[in-house]
């Protein structure tokens, strides 16, 4: 074992990169409106079969994008709206409500895609490779990287300097002070838990650029993103940063070393941050 | 002293009854096919009741007890094809494989509760799927292993059906003794109330622990059972709908019935091999009732009869 080089290193970086954006979803509807999304994994399948069809039929990558996010948004509303208004107010039954959703995506997935493994074509001038600390790196993964970076920013700011921003924090804390306040929170509630789920699509999209999307690639992206949140904390932006970083790098150590224990790997720091703070890195009790 | 112990055990001592008459005769009139799912309802009515003292009990909704579940049926199977040992030892070494997983599981996830347990959980489970389907050279990967078939006195599917008709009822009345002891009060007690059990000098999560390991002792049991029924192990015995399955059978049992277990696992059962003989969309189906459950009768089948006629005991 030669440690890591470079390329490694940039590979384990832009998969942490894919794993913010699907995980920063997951952990802002975790975080506000404290469901645990369990489809979050088989929406970005859907997101990413989606992406495929469409950029692939109009052969422009940008719009296979769009199309996705806009669906796996309403894919999230109707989630949201049509049936976890049922259980509202029960944390468990809204989780395993939401498991329920996940099997018959990932099977509608199989029977409107097939089981074949796929790839979304990446656009032309993303295409080949550039060099990059004397390295030569595919221009792909860069992009992802850098849209990771783009995608912190952008929630950052959304969070921290918008009135939406303003509620969702405040929802976080006292969503019940907040609609005291003469604020329609539920409105809040949707709209981030579509902003959550279109981020799903995103990463499907870009995810299925370069790791391919099979029937169960949502499983994977799932047992990643959870172990970002648990590692991360709830509802925490900073948290899935640097949950994504750990987990996306270890993952990264993992195949190199150990290529069929790479699973194995995330479980060492999950384990040590649960026996240390079991609600997370950044997590804080309600 | 004797009447007062059958008072309290009447509600186990009837459901082992009624069990026992009703598996007890399916050999006489069914055919093979109907011996085997007979069997199989009743080794997944044994991992449902293990999900049960978890979810009825303690209040902790496991979504990692199909993994331990099959972590017991790849080490009986290993065992038995590649290692080429003795089955008697493999059920050993997959319970004991099961109850060590379950009880690394337990460690990190007694502090935890409600949602996160299940996450928690689930995300472990995970893990032990995500190892059984890259471990290639162990596990066999997507392709799985195949076992070398039951020894010759446990072959015919009769015998084999009342061995486990035996081995399971005997861990059912285990199981209630388990619940109904001051440990299982205990239980009870935390999920309640953790705080005030805390308060009251218990150890919270030392019980959490034992608890979980325990349930992953039993749920390695029907793993390994299940690896002389099915001789067959991949990916898909660790994977997560195992695990929904286990707790579904769980939920429309009714949770904290125990026994209500054996109502969800033939029920889920039989209706998985009636729809398979019409679509392969069973995962969907799955998902359906999962939903339709959570929706509709969150207190499972039972639970929904005793509201609708008030004969619940109170426990």
């Amino acid at each position: 074992m030669g440690g890591l080089n470079l390329i490694q290193l940039l590979n384990g970086l832009t998969f942490a990169s894919l794993l913010f954006i699907v995980a920063s979803g997951f952990t802002l509807i975790f975080g506000l409106l404290r469901i645990v999304n369990l489809a979050h994994g088989a929406l970005y399948l859907f997101g990413g079969y989606i992406g495929y069809t469409v950029a692939g039929s109009t052969g422009n990558f940008f719009l296979g994008v769009l199309a996705s996010m806009l669906c796996v948004a309403l894919m999230g509303l109707l989630l949201d709206e049509g049936l976890l208004r049922f259980v509202r107010g029960f944390d468990l039954r809204q989780v395993l409500l939401t498991l329920g959703v996940a099997f018959v995506l990932n099977d509608l997935a199989l029977v409107l895609w097939g089981g074949d493994t796929f790839s979304v074509p990446i656009p032309e001038m993303l295409r080949g490779a550039t060099t990059i600390g004397g390295v030569f790196y595919p221009k792909y993964r860069i992009f992802v990287l850098l849209l990771g970076v783009a995608v912190f920013a952008a929630l950052w700011l959304m969070l921290n300097r918008t009135r939406l921003g303003a509620l969702i924090r405040a929802g976080v804390d006292d969503a019940e002070m907040v609609e005291a306040m003469g604020i329609n929170i539920r409105r809040v509630f949707l709209a981030t838990f579509m902003l959550g789920a279109s981020l799903a699509g995103l990463g499907g999209v870009v995810g299925g650029a370069f790791l391919t999307l099979y029937p169960t690639a949502d499983s994977e992206i799932l047992v990643f993103s959870l172990a970002v949140v648990i590692i991360g904390g709830r509802g925490s932006l900073v948290g899935a940063a640097v949950g994504s970083l750990l987990v996306g790098l270890l993952n990264t150590i993992g195949q190199v070393m150990f290529p069929e224990l790479a699973y194995f790997v995330i479980f060492g720091p999950m384990a040590a941050i649960l026996a240390f703070r079991p609600l997370g890195l950044f997590g804080r009790a309600v | 002293m004797l009447v007062d112990s059958f008072a309290k055990n009447r509600p186990a001592i009837i459901a082992i009854a009624i069990v026992l008459l009703v598996f007890g005769i399916v050999p006489m009139f069914g055919s093979n096919y109907q011996i085997s799912i007979a069997t199989e309802i009743l080794i997944f009515a044994l991992l449902a009741m293990s999900i049960d003292v978890l979810a009825g009990f303690a209040g902790r909704t496991s979504l990692g007890h199909g993994a331990i579940f099959g972590a017991s049926t790849y080490v009986v199977v290993y065992w038995t094809s590649v290692v080429g040992g003795s089955p008697i030892v493999a059920v050993a070494l997959g319970i004991l494989a099961a109850t060590l997983v379950a009880a690394v599981f337990g460690m990190l996830a007694s502090r935890v509760s409600g949602v996160y347990f299940l996450l928690l959980t689930l995300a472990l489970g995970m893990i032990v799927w995500g190892v059984a389907l890259r471990w290639t050279s162990v596990s066999g990967g997507e392709n799985g292993l195949r076992g070398v078939g039951r020894p010759e006195w446990l072959n015919d599917p009769t015998v084999f059906f009342y061995i486990c008709l035996g081995i399971v009822l005997t861990l059912s009345a285990v199981i209630w003794r388990l619940v109904q002891s001051p440990f299982g009060l205990t239980l009870r007690g935390i999920r309640d109330s953790e705080s005030r059990m805390s308060s009251l000098g218990y150890g919270c999560a030392t019980h959490m622990f034992i608890a979980f390991t325990t349930t992953g002792f039993f749920a390695g049991v029907a793993g390994a059972l299940y690896a002389l029924f099915n001789n067959f192990v991949s990916p898909s015995t660790v994977q997560l709908s195992q695990s929904v399955e286990g707790l579904l059978m769980a939920i429309l049992g009714g949770i904290g019935t125990l026994f209500g277990a054996f109502i969800g696992a033939a029920a889920i059962i039989l209706l998985e091999n009636f729809v398979s003989q019409y679509t392969a969309r069973w995962p969907m189906v799955l998902g359906f009732m999962f939903i339709a459950t959570m929706i509709f009768a969150p207190e499972g089948v039972l639970g929904a009869i005793r509201r609708i006629f008030r004969v619940g005991k109170k426990s």
